[in-house]
């Protein structure tokens, strides 16, 4: 526990450099506009600037800039959310879109600034818990980890995948088709193990396989573009106004939310560890605040309370996505698979090892978090307007230029046409799925891990001989297998207690 | 064009449904294949290539071929619209310059592309005045030249007008 402060206070020192606290004041700057342009987001901004960090990686402490650049992209990103959301009713991202039901009224009643200034406070509390929990559980699960073998390991990849299926609202099925087709899309090009060309079909285009990092892009931005466009080409929204009175009014009110406060932020740390990820974690903690508070009934009508209770909840499941990344390797969320990647392309291998051989690294990365958020949210509070205002560039303009920015970052990745072509293909397949309620999330998670999954449970079998309770062996990976088999089957489960009723 | 026609179906949810869940099992089918001609067996050294892929193709058949008959079954009240002859219009409009213009891109580099690609957008969709259109789209090019090539020391693909500028 000392040990783990005085990391941190190290962690902080290297982060107070100037260059670090610049690119902190970038990252989140970007991060709000790519947050309040409709068609990027978190996963695909980080995407689309990663390419830009590689040389900046191999500088010496490069690597810790490169991180917090990109990670304070991310905190940005869940700011600038909730600006469209309660603006123009637009959610900018879709953990945003809980944010709407009652911001947006607010916002109509001439209450903009109060439902701006609550929901970035709330956002700044739930990220500000998740990273206490992240600072003081990450050590330990990583030092638990560090006894992890093959088996544990596919074992945790069949947890984060089987709770994917548990979580989601989507149908069971169509959650295991959108995994099931990211690990073959994972698997086209050379076998890790064996080093044979698989579903190549003697193309030489795919040799490399298909980068997650295309399809983030493709799936989620022009995606999401496309998605934009039926709803027609012009946004309207209210006017932004926020002073410091409406801040301090506001400020004095949130104390009496306190208990949707916290409740909130145990929802979101929660689902953000075990990859629910930050949407559900955001509607579901609009749905438990709705049924505990005094005046539940007025929510949706534009009560404050339910702008606090999704932003609390969307923040913390966003940065406790993190945990798990750095500890074992297994992203909660899509931008911190983006995240992930990025640390295997900077030669960094994710996982409990970090915490040894790189604690520089994870330290000036978690310090970053703390101080990123209440950069965060200083940059909000003081410049709503200037961001508002990005969304009164006609669609005429801005869509296009949006499509661009795609499609450099589509080339960067590889410096190929080819991935630029793929990122309209995913594009196309993003905004038919979305449409059909497949979920995009275990569908690029499965794109990330697909390598690292396969190889583990290659080797567990080649440990094993081909014998499958050494996913029951021990009482640890046997907890873990057990714990994903139940969620695995838990719609099932629930549906037959439905029934039975 | 009357508001009418612009909001009929011109796709049903059912229709969406069943092309998507044929076009994973034709996919999951792919997948089988290539994973049987590799060999999806366990091999004297452990598990062959073709193992693991093998099972991902039969899962995305199954959990597809659910969805396809769920589709099948689907109650025509819930049967509505996946989307409207205005809202595809609309898309259509977006998505063909963009194929044409990640077409362009191969053939006259990302800067040159990049430039018609937005004009073409402001002066169709926009309607804005020439020199604004010129204004934006050359000026959206040369500022990505200035991040990319000059400042991050990315290079992007260039094409004929750069190579005559000796920029390429």
């Amino acid at each position: 526990m000392i040990d783990d402060l005085q990391s941190l206070m190290h962690g902080f020192v290297v982060v107070l450099t100037l260059k670090n606290l610049g690119l902190m004041m970038v990252g989140v700057i970007l991060g709000v506009i790519i947050g309040v342009l409709p068609g990027l987001g978190g996963a695909n901004g980080v995407a689309i600037l990663l390419p830009l960090t590689f040389s900046m990686a191999q500088t010496p402490g490069g690597q810790t800039s490169a991180i917090i650049l990109l990670s304070c992209i991310y905190w940005g990103a869940l700011f600038g959310g909730a600006i469209t959301s309660i603006l123009f009713n637009i959610p900018g991202e879709p953990w945003s879109v809980a944010t709407t039901f009652d911001g947006y009224p607010l916002a109509q009643k001439g209450r903009a600034g109060a439902a701006l200034t609550a929901s970035f406070t709330s956002s700044f509390f739930g990220a500000l818990i998740a990273v206490l929990v992240i600072s003081f559980l990450a050590p330990v699960v990583a030092n638990f980890a560090l006894e992890f073998g093959p088996p544990e390991f596919f074992a945790v990849y069949l947890l984060t995948f089987c709770a994917f299926v548990g979580m989601s609202k989507e149908s069971p099925f169509k959650t295991v088709t959108a995994m099931m087709v990211g690990f073959a899309l994972a698997s086209v090009g050379t076998d890790p193990v064996t080093g044979t060309l698989r579903l190549t079909f003697g193309t030489t285009v795919l040799l490399t396989g298909f980068d997650f990092l295309v399809a983030v892009i493709g799936l989620f931005g022009l995606g999401e573009i496309l998605l934009t466009l039926e709803e027609g080409l012009a946004f309207k929204g209210a006017s932004a106004k926020i002073n410091l009175k409406v801040v301090v009014e506001t400020w004095k009110e949130l104390p009496r939310y306190w208990l949707t406060s916290l409740r909130s932020a145990g929802v979101g740390c929660f689902m953000g560890i075990v990859p629910g990820g930050a949407t559900p974690a955001s509607f579901m903690s609009y749905g438990v605040a709705r049924r505990f508070s005094k005046n539940g009934d007025k929510f949706g009508t534009g009560v404050v309370e339910g702008v606090v209770a999704p932003e609390t909840a969307a923040h913390a499941a966003g940065t406790s996505a993190l945990l798990p990344m750095i500890t074992l390797g297994v992203p909660g969320s899509p931008t911190a698979a983006v995240l992930l990647g990025g640390l295997l392309i900077w030669g960094l291998q994710p996982g409990p090892l970090l915490f040894v051989e790189q604690k520089d690294f994870v330290w000036g990365l978690i310090a970053s978090m703390y101080l990123g958020n209440i950069a965060g949210l200083i940059v909000v509070l003081t410049c709503v307007p200037l961001f508002a205002a990005i969304l009164r560039i006609p669609f005429s303009v801005i869509a296009p230029i949006i499509i661009v920015v795609c499609a450099i970052g589509a080339y960067t990745v590889d410096n190929t046409t080819f991935d630029v072509y793929m990122m309209v293909v995913f594009g196309v397949a993003g905004y038919m799925l979305k449409k059909l309620s497949y979920p995009l999330a275990p569908l690029v998670l499965a794109i990330v891990l697909g390598h690292n999954a396969e190889a583990s449970f290659r080797q567990a079998m080649l440990v094993s001989q081909g014998d499958l309770t050494v996913f029951f062996a021990n009482k640890l990976v046997g907890t873990l297998t057990g714990l994903a088999l139940f969620l695995l089957f838990w719609p099932l489960v629930s549906w037959l207690i439905r029934r039975l009723r | 064009m009357s508001d009418a026609s612009q909001s009929r179906p011109a796709l049903r949810y059912r229709t969406a449904e069943l092309v998507m869940a044929g076009f994973f099992i034709v996919l999951g089918l792919i997948v089988i294949y290539d994973s049987l001609r590799l060999g999806a067996t366990w091999g004297d050294d452990g598990p062959r290539p073709g193992y693991f892929p093998f099972y991902l193709g039969v899962l995305i058949c199954l959990s597809s071929g659910i969805t396809f008959v769920r589709g099948l079954l689907m109650r025509s009240e819930k049967n509505g619209t996946f989307v409207e002859v205005g809202q595809l219009k609309l898309v259509l409009a977006v998505l063909v310059p963009t194929i044409v213009y990640v077409v362009l891109v191969g053939w006259l580099g990302i800067y040159v592309a990049s430039a018609l690609y937005v004009a073409l957008f402001m002066r169709w969709l926009g309607k804005y005045p020439w020199w604004m259109v010129a204004l934006v789209s050359i000026g959206n090019s040369v500022a990505f030249y200035l991040i990319f090539e000059v400042w991050f020391l990315v290079p992007l693909p260039k094409g004929p007008l750069e190579s005559l500028l000796g920029l390429a």
